[in-house]
Protein backbone atom coordinates (compact mmCIF):
# COMPACT_ATOMS: atom_id res chain seq x y z
CA UNK A 1 0.00 0.00 0.00
CA UNK A 2 1.28 3.30 -1.04
CA UNK A 3 2.72 5.16 2.00
CA UNK A 4 0.08 8.11 1.32
CA UNK A 5 -2.88 6.05 2.39
CA UNK A 6 -0.92 4.28 5.71
CA UNK A 7 -3.44 5.22 8.86
CA UNK A 8 -1.07 7.63 10.88
CA UNK A 9 0.12 6.83 14.71
CA UNK A 10 -1.58 9.83 16.17
CA UNK A 11 -0.91 9.95 20.52
CA UNK A 12 -2.92 12.41 22.60
CA UNK A 13 0.37 14.18 22.15
CA UNK A 14 -0.79 15.86 19.36
CA UNK A 15 -2.97 18.11 22.16
CA UNK A 16 0.14 19.61 23.33
CA UNK A 17 0.95 21.29 19.98
CA UNK A 18 -3.05 22.38 19.61
CA UNK A 19 -2.18 24.06 23.48
CA UNK A 20 1.02 25.88 22.34
CA UNK A 21 -1.43 26.83 19.42
CA UNK A 22 -4.19 28.50 21.81
CA UNK A 23 -2.16 29.87 24.07
CA UNK A 24 -0.43 32.34 21.44
CA UNK A 25 -4.20 32.87 20.17
CA UNK A 26 -4.88 34.22 23.85
CA UNK A 27 -2.31 36.22 23.99
CA UNK A 28 -3.02 37.99 20.93
CA UNK A 29 -7.25 37.74 21.84
CA UNK A 30 -7.61 41.49 20.86
CA UNK A 31 -6.52 40.80 16.65
CA UNK A 32 -8.30 37.55 16.92
CA UNK A 33 -11.28 38.53 18.31
CA UNK A 34 -12.48 41.48 16.43
CA UNK A 35 -12.11 40.64 12.54
CA UNK A 36 -15.16 37.46 12.77
CA UNK A 37 -16.87 40.59 15.10
CA UNK A 38 -16.90 42.87 12.48
CA UNK A 39 -16.69 40.85 9.46
CA UNK A 40 -20.50 39.74 10.64
CA UNK A 41 -21.79 42.97 11.15
CA UNK A 42 -20.08 43.66 7.46
CA UNK A 43 -21.60 41.47 5.64
CA UNK A 44 -24.79 42.00 7.36
CA UNK A 45 -25.12 45.80 6.45
CA UNK A 46 -23.60 45.49 2.71
CA UNK A 47 -25.00 42.28 1.96
CA UNK A 48 -28.29 41.41 4.15
CA UNK A 49 -29.44 45.28 3.90
CA UNK A 50 -27.41 46.80 0.21
CA UNK A 51 -27.78 43.75 -2.11
CA UNK A 52 -30.44 42.22 -0.05
CA UNK A 53 -33.18 45.18 -0.02
CA UNK A 54 -33.43 44.50 -3.89
CA UNK A 55 -33.60 41.03 -3.84
CA UNK A 56 -36.26 40.72 -0.76
CA UNK A 57 -36.81 37.34 -0.63
CA UNK A 58 -34.96 33.91 -2.19
CA UNK A 59 -36.73 30.49 -2.22
CA UNK A 60 -39.30 32.02 0.25
CA UNK A 61 -37.02 33.58 2.79
CA UNK A 62 -35.25 36.79 3.12
CA UNK A 63 -32.20 37.72 1.75
CA UNK A 64 -30.31 37.56 4.52
CA UNK A 65 -31.36 34.92 6.08
CA UNK A 66 -30.66 32.73 2.95
CA UNK A 67 -27.15 33.85 3.08
CA UNK A 68 -26.13 34.63 6.82
CA UNK A 69 -25.64 30.44 6.80
CA UNK A 70 -24.17 30.60 3.82
CA UNK A 71 -20.77 33.72 5.90
CA UNK A 72 -20.96 31.12 8.61
CA UNK A 73 -20.02 27.98 6.43
CA UNK A 74 -17.03 30.73 4.48
CA UNK A 75 -15.92 31.63 7.93
CA UNK A 76 -15.51 28.39 8.67
CA UNK A 77 -13.48 27.69 5.57
CA UNK A 78 -11.52 30.71 5.75
CA UNK A 79 -10.37 29.90 9.40
CA UNK A 80 -9.34 26.63 8.50
CA UNK A 81 -7.79 26.89 6.08
CA UNK A 82 -5.73 29.80 6.37
CA UNK A 83 -4.37 28.79 9.49
CA UNK A 84 -3.12 25.64 8.15
CA UNK A 85 -1.71 27.15 5.29
CA UNK A 86 -0.15 30.79 5.35
CA UNK A 87 0.19 29.97 9.30
CA UNK A 88 1.21 26.14 9.54
CA UNK A 89 3.51 27.00 6.50
CA UNK A 90 5.29 29.69 8.77
CA UNK A 91 5.72 27.70 11.66
CA UNK A 92 6.77 24.81 9.41
CA UNK A 93 9.36 26.46 7.62
CA UNK A 94 9.98 30.16 8.65
CA UNK A 95 10.04 29.85 12.48
CA UNK A 96 11.01 25.64 12.29
CA UNK A 97 8.95 25.06 15.18
CA UNK A 98 8.01 21.60 13.59
CA UNK A 99 11.97 20.62 14.02
CA UNK A 100 11.73 21.78 17.46
CA UNK A 101 9.09 19.82 18.72
CA UNK A 102 9.95 16.48 16.58
CA UNK A 103 13.16 16.74 19.02
CA UNK A 104 10.96 16.25 22.20
CA UNK A 105 8.71 13.10 22.57
CA UNK A 106 6.50 14.61 19.39
CA UNK A 107 5.90 12.44 16.12
CA UNK A 108 5.58 14.19 13.20
CA UNK A 109 2.19 12.66 12.78
CA UNK A 110 1.38 14.07 16.41
CA UNK A 111 2.33 17.98 15.18
CA UNK A 112 0.49 17.66 12.07
CA UNK A 113 -2.58 16.34 14.27
CA UNK A 114 -2.34 19.30 16.27
CA UNK A 115 -1.97 21.70 13.88
CA UNK A 116 -5.15 20.23 12.11
CA UNK A 117 -6.80 20.41 15.48
CA UNK A 118 -5.99 23.99 15.88
CA UNK A 119 -7.13 25.05 12.27
CA UNK A 120 -10.70 23.67 13.23
CA UNK A 121 -10.81 25.68 16.43
CA UNK A 122 -9.97 28.35 15.08
CA UNK A 123 -13.42 27.64 12.76
CA UNK A 124 -15.19 27.00 15.81
CA UNK A 125 -14.27 30.56 17.35
CA UNK A 126 -15.05 32.22 14.35
CA UNK A 127 -18.71 30.67 14.13
CA UNK A 128 -18.85 31.36 18.18
CA UNK A 129 -18.46 35.24 17.78
CA UNK A 130 -20.68 35.18 14.90
CA UNK A 131 -23.37 33.52 16.27
CA UNK A 132 -24.53 36.40 18.82
CA UNK A 133 -23.84 38.91 16.05
CA UNK A 134 -26.52 37.07 13.74
CA UNK A 135 -28.87 36.51 16.51
CA UNK A 136 -29.33 39.80 17.71
CA UNK A 137 -30.19 41.04 14.52
CA UNK A 138 -32.65 37.74 14.46
CA UNK A 139 -31.66 36.54 10.85
CA UNK A 140 -30.59 32.86 12.53
CA UNK A 141 -33.24 30.67 14.24
CA UNK A 142 -32.08 29.72 18.12
CA UNK A 143 -31.65 27.68 19.15
CA UNK A 144 -31.09 25.11 16.27
CA UNK A 145 -28.61 27.47 15.05
CA UNK A 146 -25.95 26.16 18.21
CA UNK A 147 -25.72 23.19 16.15
CA UNK A 148 -23.80 25.14 13.74
CA UNK A 149 -20.80 24.56 16.29
CA UNK A 150 -20.07 21.07 16.33
CA UNK A 151 -20.75 21.37 12.78
CA UNK A 152 -18.07 23.75 12.46
CA UNK A 153 -16.01 21.56 14.34
CA UNK A 154 -16.49 19.14 11.11
CA UNK A 155 -16.58 21.45 8.47
CA UNK A 156 -13.04 22.94 9.99
CA UNK A 157 -11.52 19.75 10.37
CA UNK A 158 -11.86 18.82 6.37
CA UNK A 159 -10.68 22.27 5.25
CA UNK A 160 -7.43 22.48 7.33
CA UNK A 161 -6.48 18.85 6.11
CA UNK A 162 -7.72 20.67 2.34
CA UNK A 163 -4.91 23.20 3.29
CA UNK A 164 -2.07 20.95 4.99
CA UNK A 165 -2.23 18.86 1.69
CA UNK A 166 -1.36 22.10 -0.18
CA UNK A 167 1.20 23.32 2.77
CA UNK A 168 2.63 19.59 2.22
CA UNK A 169 3.13 20.24 -1.51
CA UNK A 170 3.76 23.78 -1.96
CA UNK A 171 7.26 24.75 -3.30
CA UNK A 172 7.35 28.28 -1.26
CA UNK A 173 5.00 30.58 0.46
CA UNK A 174 4.10 32.18 -2.68
CA UNK A 175 2.38 29.44 -3.81
CA UNK A 176 -0.06 29.22 -1.46
CA UNK A 177 -1.60 31.66 -3.47
CA UNK A 178 -2.82 29.64 -5.88
CA UNK A 179 -4.99 27.34 -4.12
CA UNK A 180 -6.06 30.30 -2.43
CA UNK A 181 -7.75 32.11 -5.57
CA UNK A 182 -8.33 28.87 -7.73
CA UNK A 183 -9.84 26.76 -5.26
CA UNK A 184 -11.05 28.75 -2.34
CA UNK A 185 -12.62 31.81 -3.99
CA UNK A 186 -14.71 29.91 -6.85
CA UNK A 187 -15.89 27.87 -4.06
CA UNK A 188 -17.17 30.73 -2.02
CA UNK A 189 -18.82 32.07 -4.88
CA UNK A 190 -20.42 28.84 -6.41
CA UNK A 191 -21.48 26.48 -3.47
CA UNK A 192 -24.87 27.71 -2.88
CA UNK A 193 -23.34 30.21 -1.06
CA UNK A 194 -24.88 33.46 -2.04
CA UNK A 195 -27.77 32.38 -4.98
CA UNK A 196 -29.32 28.78 -4.94
CA UNK A 197 -27.14 26.20 -6.39
CA UNK A 198 -30.36 25.30 -8.75
CA UNK A 199 -29.21 28.53 -10.97
CA UNK A 200 -26.24 26.68 -12.29
CA UNK A 201 -26.50 24.34 -15.13
CA UNK A 202 -27.65 20.94 -14.15
CA UNK A 203 -24.11 19.50 -14.83
CA UNK A 204 -22.15 21.86 -12.93
CA UNK A 205 -24.70 21.49 -10.03
CA UNK A 206 -23.73 17.92 -9.84
CA UNK A 207 -19.73 18.92 -10.54
CA UNK A 208 -20.50 21.13 -7.25
CA UNK A 209 -21.80 18.59 -5.00
CA UNK A 210 -19.26 16.36 -6.10
CA UNK A 211 -15.65 18.38 -5.88
CA UNK A 212 -16.84 21.45 -3.61
CA UNK A 213 -16.37 20.80 0.07
CA UNK A 214 -18.09 24.28 0.91
CA UNK A 215 -21.70 22.79 -1.13
CA UNK A 216 -21.88 20.26 1.99
CA UNK A 217 -21.28 22.77 4.89
CA UNK A 218 -22.98 25.34 3.25
CA UNK A 219 -26.27 23.48 2.98
CA UNK A 220 -26.49 21.78 6.40
CA UNK A 221 -25.37 25.29 7.84
CA UNK A 222 -28.95 26.68 6.01
CA UNK A 223 -30.67 23.91 7.42
CA UNK A 224 -29.78 24.72 10.70
CA UNK A 225 -30.19 28.34 11.06
CA UNK A 226 -33.60 28.69 8.52
CA UNK A 227 -34.47 26.60 10.27
CA UNK A 228 -35.28 24.08 7.31
CA UNK A 229 -34.39 19.73 7.84
CA UNK A 230 -34.28 17.58 5.51
CA UNK A 231 -33.46 13.96 5.20
CA UNK A 232 -30.25 15.00 2.84
CA UNK A 233 -28.95 16.44 5.70
CA UNK A 234 -27.30 12.93 6.62
CA UNK A 235 -26.18 12.78 3.24
CA UNK A 236 -24.03 16.16 3.73
CA UNK A 237 -22.47 15.01 6.60
CA UNK A 238 -21.55 11.89 5.34
CA UNK A 239 -20.19 13.02 2.65
CA UNK A 240 -17.87 15.50 4.85
CA UNK A 241 -17.25 13.08 7.09
CA UNK A 242 -15.39 10.29 4.50
CA UNK A 243 -13.54 13.10 2.97
CA UNK A 244 -12.34 14.39 6.24
CA UNK A 245 -11.24 11.39 7.35
CA UNK A 246 -9.59 10.78 3.99
CA UNK A 247 -7.75 14.35 3.85
CA UNK A 248 -6.38 14.03 7.00
CA UNK A 249 -4.88 10.75 6.45
CA UNK A 250 -2.88 12.22 3.08
CA UNK A 251 -2.59 15.33 4.77
CA UNK A 252 0.01 14.02 7.41
CA UNK A 253 1.47 11.40 5.43
CA UNK A 254 2.57 13.97 2.40
CA UNK A 255 3.75 16.20 5.70
CA UNK A 256 5.61 13.42 6.87
CA UNK A 257 7.34 12.96 3.53
CA UNK A 258 8.30 16.67 3.14
CA UNK A 259 9.77 16.52 6.63
CA UNK A 260 11.13 13.62 7.45
CA UNK A 261 14.16 12.36 5.21
CA UNK B 1 28.48 -0.47 31.15
CA UNK B 2 26.19 -0.73 27.90
CA UNK B 3 27.62 1.63 25.54
CA UNK B 4 24.80 5.14 25.24
CA UNK B 5 25.07 5.33 21.64
CA UNK B 6 26.31 1.92 19.43
CA UNK B 7 25.98 2.55 15.86
CA UNK B 8 27.55 -0.92 13.10
CA UNK B 9 27.25 -0.16 9.30
CA UNK B 10 25.12 2.63 9.93
CA UNK B 11 24.11 4.17 6.07
CA UNK B 12 22.04 7.05 5.41
CA UNK B 13 21.15 7.52 1.35
CA UNK B 14 19.22 10.39 -0.30
CA UNK B 15 18.43 9.06 -3.96
CA UNK B 16 21.79 9.12 -5.54
CA UNK B 17 23.54 10.73 -2.60
CA UNK B 18 25.38 8.49 0.17
CA UNK B 19 25.36 10.77 3.28
CA UNK B 20 26.56 8.51 5.76
CA UNK B 21 27.96 4.98 4.05
CA UNK B 22 28.18 2.37 6.54
CA UNK B 23 29.76 3.93 9.89
CA UNK B 24 31.08 2.29 13.49
CA UNK B 25 31.28 3.89 16.57
CA UNK B 26 30.50 3.50 20.06
CA UNK B 27 29.64 6.32 22.65
CA UNK B 28 30.17 5.41 26.63
CA UNK B 29 28.58 6.95 29.36
CA UNK B 30 30.03 10.29 30.69
CA UNK B 31 32.62 11.31 27.64
CA UNK B 32 32.22 13.76 25.19
CA UNK B 33 31.71 12.57 22.00
CA UNK B 34 32.81 14.71 19.18
CA UNK B 35 31.79 14.57 14.73
CA UNK B 36 34.38 16.55 12.77
CA UNK B 37 34.76 16.79 8.91
CA UNK B 38 34.44 19.25 6.35
CA UNK B 39 31.03 20.16 5.34
CA UNK B 40 28.70 17.56 3.55
CA UNK B 41 30.56 14.83 5.84
CA UNK B 42 27.57 13.29 7.04
CA UNK B 43 28.00 14.69 10.80
CA UNK B 44 24.64 16.25 11.00
CA UNK B 45 22.90 13.17 9.02
CA UNK B 46 24.56 11.18 11.98
CA UNK B 47 22.91 13.22 14.38
CA UNK B 48 19.94 13.46 13.15
CA UNK B 49 19.86 10.00 12.96
CA UNK B 50 20.90 9.61 16.29
CA UNK B 51 18.16 12.14 17.53
CA UNK B 52 15.40 9.70 15.60
CA UNK B 53 14.20 12.22 13.61
CA UNK B 54 15.47 10.89 10.57
CA UNK B 55 15.41 6.88 9.43
CA UNK B 56 18.42 5.06 9.00
CA UNK B 57 18.79 3.53 5.50
CA UNK B 58 20.59 0.01 7.09
CA UNK B 59 22.72 -0.96 9.48
CA UNK B 60 22.38 -1.32 13.15
CA UNK B 61 22.08 1.89 15.73
CA UNK B 62 20.71 1.63 19.17
CA UNK B 63 20.25 4.74 21.60
CA UNK B 64 20.27 4.39 25.28
CA UNK B 65 19.78 1.04 24.81
CA UNK B 66 17.02 1.49 22.38
CA UNK B 67 16.33 1.43 18.37
CA UNK B 68 15.38 4.58 16.91
CA UNK B 69 13.09 2.93 14.63
CA UNK B 70 11.03 1.16 17.36
CA UNK B 71 10.86 3.35 20.64
CA UNK B 72 11.67 7.48 18.89
CA UNK B 73 9.39 8.44 21.74
CA UNK B 74 11.39 6.80 24.12
CA UNK B 75 14.66 7.82 23.32
CA UNK B 76 14.00 11.43 22.42
CA UNK B 77 11.87 11.50 26.42
CA UNK B 78 15.89 11.34 27.97
CA UNK B 79 17.43 13.15 24.88
CA UNK B 80 18.75 17.01 24.73
CA UNK B 81 19.00 18.26 21.14
CA UNK B 82 20.83 21.46 20.23
CA UNK B 83 20.34 21.96 16.72
CA UNK B 84 22.68 23.69 14.30
CA UNK B 85 19.77 26.24 13.05
CA UNK B 86 18.33 28.46 15.75
CA UNK B 87 14.83 27.32 16.14
CA UNK B 88 13.79 29.13 19.27
CA UNK B 89 9.25 29.49 18.84
CA UNK B 90 9.55 33.16 17.87
CA UNK B 91 5.89 33.65 19.77
CA UNK B 92 7.49 33.26 23.21
CA UNK B 93 9.55 34.99 25.99
CA UNK B 94 12.63 33.36 26.79
CA UNK B 95 10.74 31.50 29.84
CA UNK B 96 8.11 30.71 27.37
CA UNK B 97 10.09 29.03 25.35
CA UNK B 98 11.09 26.75 28.09
CA UNK B 99 8.34 26.44 29.59
CA UNK B 100 6.40 25.56 26.35
CA UNK B 101 9.08 22.64 25.53
CA UNK B 102 8.55 21.76 28.77
CA UNK B 103 5.30 20.70 28.00
CA UNK B 104 6.35 18.22 25.04
CA UNK B 105 7.90 15.82 27.78
CA UNK B 106 5.11 15.90 29.97
CA UNK B 107 6.61 17.66 32.91
CA UNK B 108 4.34 18.80 35.16
CA UNK B 109 3.62 22.46 35.46
CA UNK B 110 5.13 23.46 38.78
CA UNK B 111 8.15 21.34 38.50
CA UNK B 112 8.83 22.87 34.95
CA UNK B 113 8.67 26.57 36.84
CA UNK B 114 11.46 25.37 38.99
CA UNK B 115 12.98 24.00 36.29
CA UNK B 116 12.94 26.65 34.01
CA UNK B 117 14.35 29.28 36.57
CA UNK B 118 17.09 26.98 37.44
CA UNK B 119 17.68 27.02 33.81
CA UNK B 120 17.56 30.30 33.06
CA UNK B 121 20.60 31.16 35.69
CA UNK B 122 22.36 28.20 35.04
CA UNK B 123 22.67 29.60 31.42
CA UNK B 124 22.80 33.16 32.83
CA UNK B 125 19.44 34.60 31.31
CA UNK B 126 17.46 35.44 34.62
CA UNK B 127 17.73 39.41 33.58
CA UNK B 128 16.05 38.24 29.68
CA UNK B 129 12.97 36.28 31.40
CA UNK B 130 10.36 37.70 29.83
CA UNK B 131 12.22 39.13 26.66
CA UNK B 132 10.99 37.69 23.38
CA UNK B 133 13.65 35.79 21.92
CA UNK B 134 13.86 38.55 18.49
CA UNK B 135 15.48 40.83 20.86
CA UNK B 136 18.29 38.50 22.14
CA UNK B 137 21.73 38.51 20.61
CA UNK B 138 23.46 35.40 19.22
CA UNK B 139 25.23 34.41 21.96
CA UNK B 140 22.01 34.80 24.39
CA UNK B 141 19.94 32.04 21.55
CA UNK B 142 22.26 29.93 21.66
CA UNK B 143 22.48 29.66 25.26
CA UNK B 144 18.53 29.28 25.71
CA UNK B 145 18.44 26.76 23.01
CA UNK B 146 21.17 24.84 25.41
CA UNK B 147 18.89 25.78 27.74
CA UNK B 148 16.16 24.17 26.39
CA UNK B 149 17.61 21.54 25.43
CA UNK B 150 18.19 20.80 29.33
CA UNK B 151 14.63 20.92 30.42
CA UNK B 152 14.08 17.08 30.77
CA UNK B 153 17.51 16.63 32.66
CA UNK B 154 18.48 14.60 29.38
CA UNK B 155 20.75 11.86 30.07
CA UNK B 156 22.82 12.46 26.25
CA UNK B 157 22.88 15.33 24.61
CA UNK B 158 23.20 15.94 21.33
CA UNK B 159 25.04 19.35 19.96
CA UNK B 160 25.17 20.24 16.34
CA UNK B 161 27.84 23.39 16.20
CA UNK B 162 26.76 24.20 19.32
CA UNK B 163 29.10 27.65 19.51
CA UNK B 164 28.84 28.45 15.72
CA UNK B 165 29.07 32.00 15.07
CA UNK B 166 29.65 32.93 18.77
CA UNK B 167 32.26 35.55 20.23
CA UNK B 168 34.92 34.20 22.32
CA UNK B 169 32.93 34.85 25.65
CA UNK B 170 30.33 33.31 24.71
CA UNK B 171 32.45 30.17 23.59
CA UNK B 172 33.92 30.19 26.80
CA UNK B 173 30.66 30.15 28.55
CA UNK B 174 29.08 26.85 26.32
CA UNK B 175 32.27 25.21 27.33
CA UNK B 176 32.43 25.73 30.74
CA UNK B 177 28.51 24.91 30.99
CA UNK B 178 29.21 21.40 28.77
CA UNK B 179 31.68 20.68 31.01
CA UNK B 180 30.03 20.81 34.30
CA UNK B 181 27.48 18.92 32.30
CA UNK B 182 29.60 15.90 31.80
CA UNK B 183 30.62 16.44 35.49
CA UNK B 184 27.05 15.86 36.65
CA UNK B 185 27.03 12.58 34.27
CA UNK B 186 25.61 13.72 30.85
CA UNK B 187 26.91 12.19 28.07
CA UNK B 188 27.62 14.65 25.15
CA UNK B 189 27.89 13.88 21.70
CA UNK B 190 28.54 17.48 19.44
CA UNK B 191 29.86 18.14 15.53
CA UNK B 192 31.85 21.36 15.16
CA UNK B 193 33.87 23.05 12.53
CA UNK B 194 36.24 24.47 15.55
CA UNK B 195 39.41 22.32 16.19
CA UNK B 196 40.43 23.66 18.61
CA UNK B 197 36.82 23.75 20.74
CA UNK B 198 37.30 19.79 19.68
CA UNK B 199 40.42 19.42 21.00
CA UNK B 200 40.06 21.09 24.46
CA UNK B 201 36.69 19.44 24.93
CA UNK B 202 36.06 15.91 23.56
CA UNK B 203 37.46 12.98 25.27
CA UNK B 204 37.43 11.07 21.94
CA UNK B 205 36.49 12.09 18.65
CA UNK B 206 35.90 10.92 15.18
CA UNK B 207 37.11 12.60 11.73
CA UNK B 208 34.44 12.36 8.99
CA UNK B 209 34.74 12.41 5.39
CA UNK B 210 32.27 11.58 2.55
CA UNK B 211 29.69 9.63 4.77
CA UNK B 212 32.86 7.36 6.12
CA UNK B 213 35.03 7.82 9.55
CA UNK B 214 38.67 8.28 8.70
CA UNK B 215 39.95 8.05 12.18
CA UNK B 216 38.70 7.63 15.70
CA UNK B 217 40.86 8.51 19.21
CA UNK B 218 41.51 10.87 21.99
CA UNK B 219 42.56 14.13 20.29
CA UNK B 220 46.23 14.50 21.53
CA UNK B 221 46.74 10.64 20.70
CA UNK B 222 45.88 11.78 17.02
CA UNK B 223 47.67 14.80 16.98
CA UNK B 224 51.01 12.37 18.28
CA UNK B 225 50.36 9.12 15.65
CA UNK B 226 48.95 10.69 12.85
CA UNK B 227 51.45 14.52 12.78
CA UNK B 228 54.04 14.08 15.21
CA UNK B 229 54.73 16.73 18.26
CA UNK B 230 55.26 20.08 16.80
CA UNK B 231 55.78 21.47 12.70
CA UNK B 232 58.31 24.02 11.09
CA UNK B 233 56.63 26.16 8.56
CA UNK B 234 58.71 28.21 6.38
CA UNK B 235 58.36 30.55 3.25
CA UNK B 236 58.31 28.24 0.35
CA UNK B 237 61.53 29.13 -1.51
CA UNK B 238 63.15 27.03 -4.46
CA UNK B 239 66.34 26.93 -1.96
CA UNK B 240 63.96 25.52 0.77
CA UNK B 241 62.75 23.16 -1.22
CA UNK B 242 65.62 21.86 -2.61
CA UNK B 243 67.24 21.67 1.31
CA UNK B 244 64.99 20.04 2.57
CA UNK B 245 65.20 17.17 -0.46
CA UNK B 246 68.95 16.93 0.32
CA UNK B 247 68.25 16.43 3.41
CA UNK B 248 64.88 13.76 3.03
CA UNK B 249 62.45 15.70 5.23
CA UNK B 250 58.92 14.94 4.18
CA UNK B 251 56.97 18.29 3.94
CA UNK B 252 53.91 19.20 2.83
CA UNK B 253 52.97 22.29 0.70
CA UNK B 254 50.38 24.81 2.33
CA UNK B 255 49.84 27.59 -0.05
CA UNK B 256 53.20 29.63 -0.16
CA UNK B 257 54.61 27.88 2.70
CA UNK B 258 56.03 24.31 3.37
CA UNK B 259 54.86 22.73 6.97
CA UNK B 260 57.40 20.05 8.65
CA UNK B 261 56.05 18.04 10.71
CA UNK B 262 58.52 16.41 12.88
CA UNK B 263 59.37 15.05 16.59
CA UNK B 264 62.16 18.22 17.15
CA UNK B 265 61.38 21.14 15.56
CA UNK B 266 64.98 22.42 16.47
CA UNK B 267 66.52 20.16 14.90
CA UNK B 268 64.97 20.75 11.27
CA UNK B 269 65.50 24.17 12.20
CA UNK B 270 69.08 23.86 12.24
CA UNK B 271 69.41 22.08 9.70
CA UNK B 272 67.66 24.90 7.39
CA UNK B 273 69.24 27.60 8.82
CA UNK B 274 72.65 25.77 8.38
CA UNK B 275 71.76 25.00 4.44
CA UNK B 276 69.95 27.89 3.53
CA UNK B 277 68.12 31.21 3.90
CA UNK B 278 64.79 30.54 5.46
CA UNK B 279 62.28 33.53 5.30
CA UNK B 280 59.52 33.76 7.43
CA UNK B 281 60.09 30.55 9.35
CA UNK B 282 58.47 29.29 12.64
CA UNK B 283 57.34 26.40 14.72
CA UNK B 284 54.95 25.41 16.73
CA UNK B 285 53.10 22.56 18.62
CA UNK B 286 51.08 20.51 16.17
CA UNK B 287 47.27 20.89 16.67
CA UNK B 288 44.41 18.65 15.87
CA UNK B 289 43.82 21.40 12.84
CA UNK B 290 46.56 19.44 11.43
CA UNK B 291 45.51 15.61 11.70
CA UNK B 292 42.41 17.34 9.90
CA UNK B 293 43.95 18.75 7.49
CA UNK B 294 46.01 15.61 6.73
CA UNK B 295 43.34 13.57 6.63
CA UNK B 296 40.77 15.56 4.76
CA UNK B 297 42.78 17.40 2.67
CA UNK B 298 42.65 21.46 1.78
CA UNK B 299 40.17 21.55 -1.38
CA UNK B 300 37.21 23.66 -0.60
CA UNK B 301 34.21 21.65 -0.27
CA UNK B 302 31.57 24.30 -0.88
Amino acid sequence: MPVIWTIPKITRRAWKVWHRNAEVFVRTWKVNFFPPFIEALLYLFAIGLGIGSYIGVIDGVPYVNYIAPAILAISVMNSAFFECTYGSYVRMYYQKSFDAMIATPLSIEDVIAGELLWGATRSVIYVIIMLPVFAAFGVISLPLALLTIPVAILGGLMFAGIAMCFTAVTPGIDTLNYPAFLFITPMMLFSGTFFPLTLLPVVLQYAALAILPLTHLVAIMRMLTLPDLMWTLGLHLAWICIVTGIISIIAINLMRKRLIV
Amino acid sequence: MPAVIDADNLKKTYESLIAVDGIRFTVNRGEIFGFLGPNGAGKTTTMKMITCVSPRTSGTLSVLGMDPDINPAEIKQRLGVVPQETNLDPDFTCAGNLLTYSRYFDIPKKAAQERVEELLEFVQLQEKRNVAVEKLSGGMKRRLILARALVNNPELLILDEPTIGLDPQARHLIWEKLRALQAKGCTIVMTTHYLDEAARLCDRLVIMDNGKILIEGAPADLVKQQVGSEIVEVEKTDEVLTCLRDHHIPHEIAGDMVQVATESAREVARILLDNCTPKNMLTRPATLEDVFLKMTGRTLRD
